[in-house]
């Protein structure tokens, strides 16, 4: 894990020009990869794919693994289709806990070398070209650049769950909510510079909204997070 | 030597969650086997799964499991909350309106809340009289952050705070059967709820 050093930003998506703090916290490097999936299988056989519960997680759990233990493709690609539920026990089973959304946003606007490169073009083109290439999820984790926290894969392989995907208010189903997010919508009304931008993280946002928890997708993986204590001080010299 | 300190002290933490969770896992199966030879099996897709504990109005720690044999009609809202809250209280009122004499005591209305900071058991008491809804079939429950969100996925509520008093939130009334099982969803603020209704009216004896 890599320490992400706190601060302020403003999310694409939320009140309107509310700058939100994110604390400083710990993520993963690396996505959980298929290898690491399997571990955890085998030490908690609950979330097996034959045995695991409907509410936990839909038909399509571990869609590619031929049977309970042996998943498809390669071992450090990313593992995909799980639920949001499975993502958050393998999380807690590492001691750790799945990144909120703020801090995933947060961590993910780095580029190589600066902690906000969200206006810059190669930024958002890198992130468009990823949408438009067909199973990323195949590839090996570690594979995309290594951003400024030390970070890789934030973009390029698979989305990733958050602990609180679910504060996200638009997926179809949300349509008749008191409170639409028609700050979202604001930026296919101005032609500008931070047009790619917007639509590059909408996208997310817009995929985040249209998940339950249950759900899996091929398209969509998880690492982890955790708080900063004292205790990593000790932690780091592993 | 510090260094080895260190890893042990680590690996010993990460042992210790994880078999908080295997020992939770285990406590359910073992729950699981009772409830089989109770000839009343939790259903793959029951709530009852949940192992969140929750606070009541009057501050009783429950399980949700501890609701099971009622129909349940659920609602997230938070009582801070101006706008939709007091429209989707007034169509929980509506609902068990309908609900047949005979029928009513088989049916348990619960209010979750998505704000547990704010909503203390005192909080919910006070809601819970303003509204006159102080008889045992409204039941007003506050739990963990973490669970709430756990319990709003489950539901496929979304929300989010956009202040601390207030949240924006889907206006979701689900029906559960006695067993824990969703069985009906309604959508909407003030919406036609005769589906509901009926849906309680079936299911409840």
């Amino acid at each position: 894990m890599v320490t992400v050093k706190g601060g302020v930003y403003l999310p694409l998506y939320g009140a309107a020009d509310q700058l939100i703090d994110v604390d400083s916290f710990m993520m993963d490097v690396l996505p959980v990869t298929n290898t690491d999936y399997l571990k955890f299988v085998q030490e908690n056989p609950k979330w097996k794919k034959s045995n695991v519960k409907a509410l936990f997680a839909d038909k399509s759990y571990l869609a590619k693994w031929t049977d309970d233990t042996s998943f498809t493709g390669l071992p450090d690609a990313p593992v995909n289709n799980v639920s949001w539920f499975a993502a958050k026990k393998y999380c807690e089973c590492q001691g750790k806990r799945l990144p909120t959304m703020d801090e995933w946003e947060f961590a993910a606007m780095a580029n190589e070398d600066v902690q906000d490169a969200r206006k810059i073009k190669s930024y958002n083109q890198y992130i468009l070209n990823w949408y438009e290439a067909p199973r990323t999820y195949n590839k090996s984790v570690g594979s995309t650049f290594k951003n400024y926290w030390g970070i890789y894969d934030l973009h390029g392989l698979v989305w990733e769950w958050t602990q609180d995907f679910n504060s996200v208010l638009i997926s179809g189903e949300s349509r008749k909510d008191q409170d639409k997010d028609s700050n979202l919508f604001c930026g296919s009304a101005a032609i500008g510079a931070s047009d790619l931008m917007n639509y590059a993280a909408f996208m997310r946002y817009a995929f985040r909204g249209s998940m339950k928890a249950r759900y899996s997708s091929q398209n969509l993986g998880f690492r982890c997070a955790k708080d900063i204590e004292k205790l990593d001080v000790g932690q780091k010299d592993l | 030597m510090i260094h080895f300190k260190h890893i042990l002290l680590v690996l010993s933490l990460v042992a210790i969650s994880c078999n908080d969770t295997s020992k939770k896992d285990s406590e359910t199966a073992e729950a699981d086997i009772l409830e089989n030879t109770d000839s009343e099996k939790i259903s793959d897709m029951s709530i009852y799964n949940l192992p969140s504990q929750w606070t009541t109005q009057d501050g009783n720690e429950i399980e949700l499991k501890e609701l099971k044999g009622k129909v349940l009609a659920m609602v997230m809202i938070y009582t801070s909350c101006q706008a939709a809250c007091p429209r989707l209280v007034a169509d929980m009122r509506n609902i068990e309106k309908q609900i047949p004499e005979d029928k009513k005591n088989d049916v348990q209305y619960v209010f979750v809340s998505i704000d547990p900071e704010t909503d203390t058991p005192e909080r919910l008491t006070a809601f819970a009289k303003e509204n006159e809804m102080e008889e045992d079939k409204w039941l007003f429950l506050r739990g963990t952050e973490e669970d709430t969100r756990e319990f709003a996925a489950v539901l496929a509520v979304n929300y989010k705070e956009i202040s601390p008093i207030d949240f924006s939130h889907s206006n979701i009334i689900s029906v559960f059967d006695q067993g824990g099982e969703l069985a009906h969803q309604q959508e909407g603020l003030g919406v036609d709820n005769k589906e509901t209704v009926q849906t309680i009216i079936d299911l409840a004896k």
